[in-house]
């Protein structure tokens, strides 16, 4: 009798066990034990104050030299004044030359600095080859012909965990169209 | 140690009641001793509304085109969409209260509206406009 009941505890036991697993990691990338596609955003100063105007884009999107190249630019940036004190461009330079695509072993991270040739320092991140070629196969109409994208800077617009550093082809909503599954 | 405990706090909230007044008057008396005077929220709203043609891209720019001339209104950055929140302290208690972000705004967004950066007269207007 006390074995048996010592071993439903242990099976209900386990079974909870398991299902807090489950619970606590929602996403499946973290089931089959991967972590994010790019490492998500963890500075509070890159998150307000470039965050403020746009997506904050994650370190791991561009490699260091091409965050110096933008970062060394900020009274022209893409064509609006992003100027700031030195002392916050500096400490946010550190963070993204640090947290950078080339210095990242997060599965997209690596993709977007493998697609670079050395002599390539791009400051757009839609200029990127990878990101390039991830959305070449996507009509137009759905971007910049698509008032709620726009443009391919919108990450978030269609990839609903964007934030979360998830690019997952399965996680995409274009806005008025739905999913898209690339094959 | 209950009643010190009570005053405390409500000496708290007065003080952050205060802070945007704070940071106004303050750059008030900053602008003033850098030569400007009788600021007015009227000649801040012309400015707020009037437009500028940009050098560069021949563009018509204005504060209202992204912060809209409703200053209890969300407004929306001309570039990427992003929802900019109401200017407006009585809507928005976090405007007004830090001198860092007041000061960083004005630069920015003074270069890329005017092609410069404000006057402290222009500066002070402003202030009074948003605030009032």
């Amino acid at each position: 009798m006390m074995k048996i009941r010592y071993g439903t505890g242990l099976l209900l036991g386990g079974m909870l066990a398991l299902s807090n697993v489950v619970m606590a990691d929602g996403d499946s990338y973290s089931r089959r034990g991967k972590s994010a596609d790019v490492a998500p955003v963890n500075n509070t100063r890159y998150a307000k104050e470039c965050g403020s105007c746009h997506f904050a884009y994650q370190p791991g999107l561009l490699p260091a030299r091409s965050w110096r190249k933008l970062m060394g630019n900020l009274a022209d940036h893409f064509g609006d004044n992003a100027e700031l004190p030195q002392e916050d461009a500096a400490a946010i330079a550190d963070y993204l030359v640090k947290n950078a695509a080339d210095r990242s072993n997060h599965r997209r991270s690596v993709k977007i600095s493998d697609s670079l040739s050395p002599g390539q320092t791009p400051i757009r991140i839609s200029q990127v080859p990878y990101i390039v070629s991830k959305h070449d196969e996507i009509p137009a109409r759905l971007i910049t012909g698509n008032p709620k994208v726009k443009s391919l800077t919108q990450c978030q617009a269609c990839h609903s965990r964007a934030e979360a550093g998830l690019f997952s082809e399965h996680e995409i909503n274009i806005p008025g169209h739905g999913p898209w599954e690339d094959d | 140690m209950k009643i010190s405990v009570h005053s405390m706090l409500i000496a708290l909230l007065c003080a952050s009641a205060a802070a945007g007044a704070d940071v106004v008057d303050e750059r008030l008396a900053a602008y003033k001793a850098q030569g400007a005077n009788g600021f007015s929220a009227a000649a801040g709203e012309v400015l707020w509304n009037r437009s500028f043609k940009n050098a560069k891209t021949g563009e018509s720019r204005n504060c209202a085109a992204c912060h809209t001339a409703n200053l209890r209104n969300a407004g929306k950055h001309a570039e990427t969409g992003k929802v900019i929140e109401p200017m407006k302290p009585a809507v928005n208690p976090k405007r007004l209260t830090d001198v860092k972000q007041v000061e960083k705004w004005f630069l920015r967004n003074c270069k890329w509206t005017y092609g410069r950066e404000c006057t402290p007269q222009e500066k002070g207007d402003f202030l009074l406009f948003i605030r009032n």
